[in-house]
């Protein structure tokens, strides 16, 4: 870790500057603080967010507003978040530990960076740190590693569970900069590494995360959020699916799919939410949806160092989770069996 | 404590048997405990490591001017500019050093592994040196590197130099081959699992200072009195011109035994600028020393029609560092658990360009009992014999390969009490039986089998005015109670409250004890305080004898009693003196008594001295996503005589789990590219959640040995890991009819 200044935002347009003038923004520091004893993050600057007024959850019947400095605990414990989109609080309570979700923050769950054992050894050749360096994890272990929308320059997975879940609500994610507010779609908020993996997500770099907004629709009566990983707390996804369903009359009528752990992004596929709408709720549906969104999956890797199965995980994964929701049976998160 | 005296009762109650709460509890969990880390001294400098990121090659320079140029910077060490340091490979050896020619920090410019020390940034405070570490540069000329050891496996090599206290693999008894070859049934099974590293929480860090010539450390150290001589031989001192302190170790599991490269730069940097240095690692650096190795093993059963053992064969091959032939005994564990009378076992060695391998919890057993016991569920499913009969069935009582009896083996007890209290035979035997939902739920075990080593070790006991007593040896606590233990033997044999009573510890100054390791520190220093409190008994009654009107003039020893703080005559137990009274009567401030306790040689030879297990356990299987839950454990341990049911159970689940992680979770994973590994860290390298382990029974079956050692205690560090990975491998197999052999189990394989 290097030496690196400190200074304490005192409003949120002091913030706006501090950041446009190349300060970077700090909150819970779960991930921020770890990459910089890592060498991995050498910021100049730390800009601390945490005495701005952004801790307010406000739910209406026209959706929910949830700032930016809401800890993910306190999120998922909200008793209306819990009772009307429980796909949002068992996301998050799927994530990291009772320790980590008491200091990370909605905002910073979305600025987190990235999963790859790679990014994480300073002294390697890294695209998204060293954007030219070269990817060195292609060729290497890549169990942990993408298997949709990854390109030659980067393989990383985006490792959050919440915005998975915002993925599939169609939440929005409210920045505010110098030319004042704006509302981008979750599932537009992080992008696919192309050549230019360093970039991790499109907020503005003169921006701040002030808000994550909820419309109404919660999807309460046929969700599950299904995490698959190398043990059954603590670890991120290999695969994680946020599944949500509209059923009437005994078919579908509106249908959410996210994935998670499997792209530098959530990944959300609405071809195969739509191939579901008019359907019955079946195992043969949820299998045609998943075979619609795995369809463009690679591999990089086959054998106990590759993500090949990854591939074939995710379509059980999905079918399940769908099936968990259709049936009313969400997976819980304290109880680990799968159901 | 009631007051009421009872002429059977020879203590106080809190000793050996009583479930005392672990005496240093309170301060461990009100974090007053200081752990090496935590000291600090005025005027301390810092150091901080620079790793190598290559596996092999050379150094051709530094650029040290970034660093150099961080306000606070005192020093940077480097392979070129450093103090002089020895050169003879036995100037460096520690005690447990297997054969070879042990490293040496920042010595020359050859880079033996990648994490190998390259650079020691010394500063004001620990930030400053962190930062400009982040700015040492290094210029490596790096070379081929080896480091994946199934590219090597036609380079093995059976070690010619065999490491002193490890027993190479037994003489081969009968013909293993062709017995096999003739067995009416058999299987082969070749079994791989993943280096591991121990990763106790607490990070490894040494302070160190000179005061007068004299070298003292706070160190992590499973052994104050070997880490105390290895410093001697290094500087060139005497052993009594170095003193190293370590009162409590976060967590060791073997770690702790060999000094580590932080402890040597610490010293050396302290020395070359007469000040006190404190060197920290890091959580990645803690993935540049000592860990379990990748080990490949094939195992071979034959068995006749009814069942019984005609041949086992059992070969392993590990890796090993290019300086040093580490080893452990894997294979040298079937000869002795079973009875047959045709066994052959094989070790052998490949180098790579890693550190060398380091004793793990249950070095060797953990491994070898892994891959035996999953074949030999492999055999028992074969023959159509329940594993449990199996085993039974199979049990010897004898240890075969040494042809001695053993002084207990309550393993059958073990094995019935065990399968009773898990409700095995409710159990489907046939794979996929058991159903709930998607999960298939199986149920397997496996036995375990470990030493029951004693060492030759001192104590020493001191009674002060205030009627406290003190006892202390060299030894160490690295969670393992020993704190615990030595105040309730001593309150056994002085007759006093553990209240009453502290023990020392981790302090190279205190009586000799040998290394905390192998399961041994129980009964030899355990031994070493009862004779130091029988010794200080002793003096007592001496003392009380002559006090005139006493009622003791003429007594004899065997004819008093050290009860609830009084010394008594046992036949006229209300003739008593307080020990305090006593104290005072002597004219003394205290009264100290020191004394060794070694095995004795004649038994040695005449017994062998195991401790074993059972492990069962149940296992949900997600069918369609390989998710995999361990339900329930229960672990049944023969272990002679229990000190205190709740240390000792602590222990037992502590093994338990490591053994869930080996089977489930845990896996350095290697990078052959670049010659390292690439999870170093706890969120990527994997070790048991809460969420992954259930509820764990552990029972003590009876198995008085007074021939074992004086206290009839065999240790419990190791056992409770052995076998455990195989029991949830085997139980997977019942849930869901595949044999994964290859560790750790996790969904991939099981999809």
């Amino acid at each position: 870790m290097r030496s690196f200044g400190y200074a304490r935002a005192g409003s949120l347009a002091e913030a706006i500057a501090a950041r446009a003038a190349g300060a970077t923004p700090i909150a819970g520091g779960t991930n921020l603080i770890d990459l910089m004893k890592l060498d991995v993050a050498r910021p100049d600057r730390l800009l601390d967010l945490n005495g701005l007024d952004l801790r307010g959850i406000e739910i209406g019947p026209e959706g929910a507003r949830i700032g930016a400095l809401v800890s993910n605990a306190d999120l998922a414990a909200h008793q209306q978040i819990a009772a009307r989109y429980p796909l949002l609080a068992s996301a998050l309570l799927a994530g990291a530990t009772g320790q980590l979700r008491n200091a990370a923050t909605t905002g910073g769950n979305l600025m987190q960076r990235t999963r790859c054992y790679y990014f994480n050894e300073a002294d390697t050749p890294c695209n998204k740190r060293s954007p030219g360096a070269g990817c060195v994890a292609i060729g290497g272990v890549t169990r942990i590693h993408a298997i949709l929308g990854a390109s030659e320059h980067c393989i990383a997975v985006h490792p959050s569970d919440m915005c998975v879940a915002l993925a599939a609500l169609d939440a929005q994610v409210i920045a505010e900069g110098p030319a004042g507010e704006r509302a981008i779609p979750a599932s537009a908020f992080h992008r696919l590494p192309g050549d230019t993996p360093e970039r991790d997500n499109t907020l503005g770099d003169d921006e701040i995360i002030t808000a994550v907004t909820l419309p109404a629709e919660g999807f309460a009566d046929h969700y599950s959020y299904l995490k698959l990983r190398d043990r059954l707390s603590y670890a991120f996804a290999l695969v994680s699916v946020a599944a949500a369903l509209r059923i009437e009359d005994g078919r579908i009528a509106e249908a959410r799919l996210a994935l998670g752990g499997v792209a530098h992004k959530p990944w959300r596929d609405q071809e195969a939410e739509a191939a579901l709408i008019g359907r019955e709720p079946t195992r043969a549906a949820f299998a045609d949806a998943a075979a619609i969104v795995l369809a463009p999956a690679r591999a990089q890797g086959s054998g106990p160092e590759g993500n090949a199965f990854k591939i074939d995980l995710a379509r059980r994964a999905i079918i399940r989770a769908f099936d968990q929701a259709a049936r009313r049976t969400p997976q819980s998160q304290t109880h680990k069996q799968v159901a | 404590m009631d007051g009421m005296f009872d002429p059977s009762r020879r203590n106080s109650g809190d000793g050996p048997g009583r479930a005392l709460p672990r005496v240093d509890g309170l301060a461990k969990v009100t974090g007053s405990a200081p752990y090496a880390g935590d000291f600090a001294l005025p005027d301390m400098l810092y150091g901080v490591v620079v790793s190598s990121r290559i596996a092999r090659g050379r150094i051709t320079g530094y650029d040290l001017d970034a660093a150099l140029a961080v306000p606070g910077v005192e020093r940077i060490y480097t392979c070129l500019d450093r103090p002089r340091m020895p050169a003879s490979a036995h100037r460096w050896r520690d005690m447990v050093g297997p054969p070879g020619r042990p490293f040496r920090p920042l010595y020359d410019t050859r880079i033996l592994y990648a994490g190998q020390p390259v650079a020691l940034v010394i500063a004001r405070e620990f930030e400053i040196a962190r930062d400009a570490a982040a700015r040492v540069g290094v210029r490596y000329e790096a070379e081929a590197h080896a480091t994946k050891l199934e590219r090597y496996l036609d380079q093995a090599y059976v070690p010619p130099k065999k490491r002193e206290g490890i027993p190479p693999p037994a003489e081969p008894r009968g013909d293993a081959e062709r017995a096999f070859a003739e067995a009416d049934c058999r299987i082969v099974g070749e079994y791989v699992s993943p280096a591991e590293y121990h990763n106790p929480i607490e990070l490894f860090g040494s302070l160190a200072w000179w005061e007068g010539g004299q070298l003292k450390v706070y160190d992590k150290t499973q052994g104050a009195a070997a880490t105390a001589q290895y410093l001697a031989s290094v500087f060139g001192l005497g052993v009594d011109e170095v003193q190293v302190t370590s009162p409590f170790v976060g967590g060791a599991f073997g770690s702790a035994l060999r000094p580590q490269y932080q402890l040597f730069l610490a010293a050396m940097a302290a020395r070359d600028l007469d000040a006190p240095v404190r060197v920290q690692l890091t959580r990645p650096q803690m993935f540049s020393f000592g860990y379990r190795p990748r080990t490949r093993q094939r195992v071979g059963i034959g068995t006749d029609a009814s069942g019984s053992l005609r041949a086992i064969t059992h070969d392993a091959i590990a890796g090993t560092s290019v300086f040093e032939d580490y080893q452990e005994a894997v294979v040298n564990w079937a000869g002795k658990l079973y009875a047959c009378d045709n066994v052959r076992t094989g070790y052998e060695l490949v180098k790579l360009n890693l550190y060398s391998p380091q004793d793990t919890r249950a070095p060797g057993a953990a491994l070898g009992l892994y891959a035996l016991e999953a074949a030999i569920d492999e055999m028992a499913h074969a023959s159509g014999v329940d594993p449990v009969a199996f085993r039974l069935a199979n049990d010897s009582d004898r240890d075969r390969d040494m042809d001695l009896p053993y002084t207990s083996k309550a393993l059958r007890s073990a094995l019935e009490q065990g399968a009773a209290a898990f409700g095995w035979n409710e159990r489907s035997p046939t794979p996929r039986g058991t159903r709930d939902g998607h999960t298939l739920i199986g149920h397997g075990m496996a036995s375990g089998v470990w030493d029951a080593m004693q060492m030759q070790a001192s104590a020493v006991a001191t009674l002060r005015a205030d009627g406290r007593l003190e006892v202390g040896s060299a030894t160490a606590d690295m969670g393992t109670g020993m704190y615990t233990v030595m105040v309730q033997v001593a309150a056994d044999t002085l007759g006093l409250p553990a209240a009453r009573i502290t023990a020392r510890l981790g302090d190279s100054s205190l009586p000799m004890a040998p290394l905390a390791g192998g399961s041994w520190s129980a009964a030899s220093v355990g031994a070493a305080v009862e004779n130091a409190t029988l010794a200080l008994a002793t003096k007592l009654h001496a003392i009380a004898a002559r006090l005139p009107d006493s009622a003791f003039v003429g007594s004899r020893f065997d004819q008093v009693a050290f009860e609830d703080g009084e010394l008594r005559l046992r036949a006229a137990p209300e003739r008593a003196i307080r020990l305090e009274a006593l104290l005072a009567a002597s004219g003394d401030d205290a009264i100290t008594a020191t004394a060794k306790a070694a095995p004795d040689p004649a038994s040695q030879k005449r017994w062998a001295r195991n401790t074993h297990g059972a492990q069962f356990v149940e296992v949900g299987v997600d069918e369609e996503l390989g998710v995999v839950q361990v339900r329930r454990v229960v672990a049944a341990i023969a272990a002679g005589r229990i000190i205190n049911p709740l240390t000792a159970r602590s222990q037992i689940i502590g093994g338990v789990v490591m053994g869930i992680g080996m089977a489930l979770h845990e896996e350095a994973m290697l990078d052959d590219r670049l010659g390292r590994m690439v999870n170093r860290n706890l969120g990527e390298y994997h070790v048991p959640a809460h969420a992954d382990i259930p509820p764990i029974e552990v029972i003590f079956v009876d198995e008085p040995d007074p021939e074992v050692n004086q206290l009839g205690v065999k240790g419990l560090g190791e056992i409770g890991i052995v076998g455990t990975a195989a029991a949830v491998a085997n139980a997977i197999f019942n849930a869901t009819g595949r044999r994964v052999r290859e560790l750790p189990i996790t969904l991939d394989k099981l999809i």
